[in-house]
């Protein structure tokens, strides 16, 4: 694969339905790029989880299943970067705002725990106001030379 | 595959085997239905074992906190047994590892119902 401006192996630029369908799609076509890369099961499968509640919140939360909203889905490769960025037509909110799901008058809720294991799982989680309406997130997930990983264990 | 569900008695326990993925849509669903129903029929020892459960999202957890709060509250006790290294991972996360009763082995955690 020849590579295009600032070292990228891979760009995908797609309009997604607000669908479930558009979830699964948005985790299959990161997985598979991040298995490109060489990521690892256990890493494959965490990326996976990341991309599927960023677009579940994209979907639900933000666009709320309305079919005239879209979800905005970028990834960009190189060889040692993934980022992934995926936007909504929402009404925006403000991470802070969300309840901390590990306080114990939360524990036991049914929901909320989505921006946990984002930030668990990925290098970066940034998530901020989309122009001109919703909510833009940004994730991005480095693969870590094999010789600076036994150096780090 | 979405979740799959199979029970079984073992004693006073109900065990229910479950495979595949729990996740927002068809899977949550299945399996928050499935919970209820034993919960509803009087089943108060539930033993879920999560051994062939390959992928649990957000909601899927939201379900597994549900369906203990739904036995509990009806007087009975949901344990877990068999968990993979990935859902014990994604409960040390969530914090959810001190709120669950979690077994290695399925005999020693029937034993734990008595």
């Amino acid at each position: 694969m020849s590579e295009t401006a600032h070292g990228e192996v891979q760009r995908v630029d797609e309009l997604l339905d607000s669908t479930l369908e558009s979830v699964d799609h948005a985790e299959a076509v990161v997985v598979k790029a991040a298995e490109d890369m060489g990521f690892d099961e256990e890493e494959l499968h965490k990326i996976g989880i990341a991309v599927r509640e960023t677009m579940v919140n994209a979907v639900v939360h933000g666009n709320r299943y309305n079919s005239r909203k879209k979800v905005h889905f970028e990834v960009r490769r190189t060889e040692s970067t993934l980022t992934i960025r995926i936007g909504d037509e929402g009404e925006g909110f403000e991470r802070k705002e969300v309840a901390d799901p590990l306080a114990e008058e939360n524990i036991l809720k049914f929901s909320g725990r989505g921006l946990l294991l984002i930030d668990a799982f990925m290098d970066e989680f940034v998530t901020e106001p989309r122009k001109p309406i919703g909510t833009q997130v940004t994730l991005v997930k480095r693969k870590v030379p094999p010789a600076s990983a036994s150096q780090t264990n | 595959m979405s979740v799959k569900l199979t029970t079984r008695q073992v004693g006073d326990v109900t065990v229910v085997d479950a495979a595949g993925r729990i996740t927002l849509g068809e899977g949550a669903i299945t399996f928050r239905d499935s919970i209820r129903d034993l919960a509803s029929k009087g089943n108060q020892k539930i033993l879920l074992n999560l051994g062939e459960i390959t992928y649990i999202d957000s909601s899927g957890i939201g379900e597994l906190v549900s369906g203990f709060t739904t036995v509990r509250n009806q007087g009975g006790a949901l344990k877990l047994v068999g968990l993979t290294k990935r859902v014990q991972d994604l409960l040390q996360i969530t914090k959810l590892y001190t709120v669950f009763d979690v077994y290695d082995d399925e005999a020693t955690a029937v034993r734990s119902f008595a």
